[in-house]
């Protein structure tokens, strides 16, 4: 196991450590033993820095299951790299944050970072991860661990809300993403990524392309909530903001945008992709900005903003995919895109998860965080002003902050989309660079709500439900870490050149030759451009929209809500759920008679059928030993044992009969040379006989009188039926000798492989381990609920009584 | 609804001993021999049944104060670990070791990864069966 495997499992097993750290030290905040973790991750990873600027890329591959190419192979480049910094670094900043955040009387601080810390190994993994299979793993890891973080206050019902649909719709992607993943392996025979990205050009034109295609955006749409998968990022606002900052703002949501990156390669020969991503990353990006301005909660308004700006991003990667259809000279005219894309991936981090963190310190001291109650605050809260102005005058595209630069190559991006030559962008290519400009209007506007309805205007002191100050200076470190690098990047953006020079290198491997890198210069004055104009144009139309507010908004009353995305969703669950009872109860009647009825029926009907539909009788007597007189009378004992037992009355009777009947087969086993078998067999029957015994107390008198006829003619036909079926199989079994036994291999390796002599308990511990395994775990299942089910009744009963 | 039962009682003592001793035994003996962990636990289950039904279930409870289920779970852990404990030394899932070893008087032995697997086995039947019983003679 490499250093690299560590890095990514130790959040793992921390998290292992966790409550009995938290159990052990009450006295101390259990964010304390968290913080150096994501601090000496995000060293290490820094020290990868350099070599990637190089062009170097590390590999360390873990053997799992290398029989079916599924191996723990993690890979640094580019994009993984800047991805895991983000990981770890706003990592350290959130944990540190929430230290202040949370309190360590109130809360379960031991549930809190043990999920906190699944979380951040999993992302770890997802972008770490050279093998798809080992890839979703960790994505399906992601959304659990936000679950459980948006249903950490489990007593709100909204909380519950949340986190169940956003499980509900990121597991049902991830699921089609998995689906598509499997497509692709079809098509190249690997699950390796940079294999698959190799073999990119043979696979274009496969019939299972499109549907591969499909599948995983639908994997990346939900996870980074494009529309109209969208609707679960603004519920899961409910989570603790430390969380909403971290998960639902840096790093989670953009695992999707980390997916479209790092399958371009793969298929951004194909204008769908082009068209998909970039079209429904415009689409999120208007809607979201759109829907941002009609809300009061400044989470809400946080939500819809981040929402849009991945939408911004996923609709740059889209356009920017195009430029793989251009030789490598003329490239750099399209690829802006993608360097736009990824440059405003970073500043998002830093503007949005500063603007997270200041709206928890609001909430955190005024006790509210619905912009109508709040105002004023500015002359109270002079430092986190500060940090709202900074980040949201970013978010809107103010220079001279980062988000500016962004935004101005966010523009290059999308007016030079129509003057790609294909895929119909000729004539439809100008409808990009429009929405971008309209929806960059709604985000400046959204970002001055956040600013001024919040800090400016009227105090209104009796309207909060505590008394406003300052938050403590720890709370404020790390917001203000995040707006220093707004303003830093903002100055002197071309210091991460180098990194966005990498990451586009793994995004777009095909236009750098051997040895050659992508040279991004990124400039604050580039002439009177269009761009400038239409930043001009922002602002201006912003600040008009602003001040004539209420003559406007009246717009968002006309959308009813009963068509609205979410009523779909709820709607459509209920009636899932629904459907799902009635089909239920239609076969459910609470008689295990009747269910043994289903089974059986199902084995006749399958078996059977197979049998005569595949013609697989086959009955061959040459092979058969002689047939003994002690034999023939223990068929005669287990016939007479079993028919017996229908004619009984009490029940004591019938169970000691079974009891024969078994311990005469297990017999059989001693004759026919399988100790192994009758032991168990004998053992078997002593422990069940001893089971029914205990469970006669529960059973009611035996009652002969209320079966029918009909009833009593139906089960002899099954069971005559489940006999004449098993024993043709077994007959056929014996007689039909499709290949050879694999009895031959046991005797020979047996001892040679795994050092044992007696072959059945090897191959149960060794050959066949796997099985045992699940076996015995299928069996503590089982025990856990017979417990549950006898001890729910019990205590329902206590209840009602 | 006791009963005074005095024979089974007395010789209760003296079998549940033989049993258990016979099915750690069966245990050890499973690489080689007849039994192994499955056949071990059943029958361990087996001595444990045995005890209820000449005790009840207050006193077995009393002389074997563990909860089942986390035996079962311990059986899990064991059969888990060792089955993880491959990946480790850079082997597939569920790689097992063994070697001989010559200690003085006894001869030679051998010693097996696999035996930590069938502890595992041993233990969840033995949790697994006494579970069920517990609750359902419990549940009155």
């Amino acid at each position: 196991m490499s250093l690299l495997h560590l890095a990514i499992i130790a959040p793992f097993i921390l998290a292992i450590f966790v409550p009995s750290l938290h159990k052990a030290l009450p006295k101390i905040h259990t964010g304390w033993f968290l913080l150096p973790l994501p601090i000496v991750l995000f060293s290490y990873f820094l020290s990868f820095l350099p070599q990637i600027i190089r062009g170097e890329t590390t590999m360390e591959t873990l053997n799992w299951i290398p029989s079916l190419g599924i191996n723990f192979s993690a890979r640094v480049d580019g994009l993984g790299l800047l991805f895991s910094l983000l990981i770890t670094g706003i990592g350290a900043l959130v944990v540190l944050y929430s230290i202040y955040y949370l309190s360590k009387e109130k809360e379960k601080l031991n549930q809190f970072y043990v999920y906190l810390l699944l979380f951040m190994g999993a992302m770890l993994g997802v972008v770490l991860s050279d093998n798809m299979v080992v890839l979703y793993g960790f994505w399906e890891l992601t959304s659990f661990s936000s679950f459980l973080l948006i249903g950490y206050w489990n007593h709100r019902e909204r909380s519950r809300y949340g986190a169940q649909k956003s499980m509900l719709i990121t597991v049902f992607g991830g699921l089609s993403m998995l689906g598509g993943m499997i497509l692709l392996y079809l098509m190249t025979g690997t699950f390796s990524i940079s294999e698959t990205i190799a073999m990119a050009a043979t696979i274009y034109g496969h019939e299972l392309f499109i549907p591969a295609l499909i599948c995983i955006l639908l994997g990346a749409f939900t996870k980074s909530a494009q529309f109209p998968f969208h609707i679960w990022l603004p519920d899961a606002m409910e989570a603790p903001t430390p969380v909403s900052a971290y998960l639902h703002s840096a790093t989670m949501v953009k695992a999707g945008i980390y997916l479209v990156a790092r399958l371009t390669p793969v298929f951004a020969l194909s204008g769908l992709w082009v068209w998909l991503v970039a079209g429904f990353g415009i689409l999120t990006l208007f809607w979201g900005s759109f829907s941002a301005v009609k809300h009061n909660d400044l989470k809400g308004i946080l939500a819809y903003s981040t929402i849009s700006q991945l939408g911004l991003i996923m609709s740059l990667l889209g356009l920017g995919a195009a430029a793989i259809h251009y030789p490598a000279v003329e490239a750099g005219f399209y690829t802006v895109a993608v360097s736009a894309a990824v440059f405003h991936l970073i500043n998002h981090a830093t503007f949005k998860g500063s603007l997270f963190m200041m709206v928890g310190i609001v909430d955190h001291e005024t006790g509210t965080r619905d912009i109508r109650k709040l105002g004023g605050l500015m002359s109270i809260m002079p430092i986190t002003f500060t940090i709202a102005v900074i980040g949201s005058f970013s978010m809107a595209g103010l220079p001279p902050f980062n988000g500016f630069l962004s935004k101005e190559m966010f523009f290059t991006g999308m007016i030079r989309a129509q003057e790609i030559g294909f895929f119909n962008m000729e004539t439809l290519g100008l409808i990009f660079p429009i929405v971008a400009w309209v929806a960059s209007v709604f985000t400046f506007l959204y970002s001055m709500i956040i600013v001024f309805k919040t800090f400016t205007g009227k105090y209104q002191p009796e309207k909060l439900e505590v008394k406003p100050h300052e938050a403590p200076l720890g709370m404020l470190i790390s917001p203000i870490i995040l707006v220093s690098l707004v303003v830093v990047i903002g100055l002197f953006p071309n210091i991460v050149a180098p990194l966005i020079n990498s990451v586009m290198a793994s995004i777009l491997p095909s236009l750098v030759a051997e040895g050659m890198k992508f040279d991004v210069h990124i400039y604050h004055w580039h002439g009177f451009t269009p761009e400038l104009f239409m930043t001009i144009g922002v602002i201006v139309v912003g600040i008009l929209l602003y001040k004539f507010m209420p003559r406007w908004t009246g717009i968002y009353n006309r959308m009813p809500e009963k068509f609205s995305l979410n009523s779909a969703y709820d709607n459509g669950l209920a009636g899932i759920q629904k459907g799902a009872n009635r089909f239920t109860n239609a076969y459910m009647t609470n008689s295990i008679r009747t269910y043994l009825l289903y089974i059986f029926t199902f084995l006749i009907l399958s078996l059977g059928t197979t049998l005569i539909v595949k013609n697989a009788f086959v009955l061959d007597t040459a092979n058969v030993a002689n047939i003994h007189a002690f034999e023939l009378v223990l068929v005669i004992i287990i016939a007479i044992g079993s028919v017996s037992i229908l004619f009984v009355k009490s029940r004591m009777t019938s169970i000691i009969l079974l009891g024969s009947v078994g311990y005469a087969v297990s017999l059989f086993y001693a004759i026919f040379r399988a100790p192994d078998l009758a032991l168990t067999q004998l053992v078997i029957e002593t422990v069940s006989v001893a089971l029914f015994l205990l469970a006669f107390y529960h059973l009611p008198k035996v009652n002969k009188n209320e079966e029918h006829m009909r009833f009593k003619m139906g089960n002899a036909v099954i069971s005559i039926g489940v006999g004449v079926v098993v024993s043709l199989i077994a007959l056929s079994a014996h007689s039909s000798k499709a290949f050879d036994s694999i009895s031959q291999y046991y005797i020979e390796n047996t001892y040679k492989k795994a050092g044992g002599e007696n072959m059945v308990n090897v191959i149960l511990v060794d050959f066949r381990g796997f099985d045992t395994l699940f076996e015995i775990a299928v069996l503590a299942i089982a025990a856990l609920g017979i417990f549950s089910l006898i001890k729910l009744r019990l205590t329902r009963g206590k209840e009602q009584g | 609804m006791k009963t005074n039962n005095v024979i089974l009682e007395t010789a209760t003592k003296v079998i549940l001993f033989i049993i258990l001793l016979f099915s750690v035994y069966m245990f050890f003996a499973g690489h080689y021999e007849p039994g192994g962990g499955f056949i071990g636990g059943l029958m361990a289950s087996g001595a444990i049944v045995l005890l209820l039904i000449a005790y009840d279930l207050k006193t077995v409870r009393k002389i074997l104060p563990f909860d089942f289920k986390k035996v079962t779970a311990l059986g899990l852990l064991f059969a888990a670990g060792t089955a993880a404990g491959g990946l480790f030394f850079d082997k597939p899932l569920l790689t097992h070791w063994f070697t001989y070893v010559y200690p003085p008087i006894l001869g030679k032995m051998s010693l097996h990864t696999a035996v930590i697997f069938d502890t595992g086995v041993f233990l969840v039947v033995v949790g697994v069966t006494m579970t069920i019983i517990q609750t359902i003679g419990e549940s009155e």
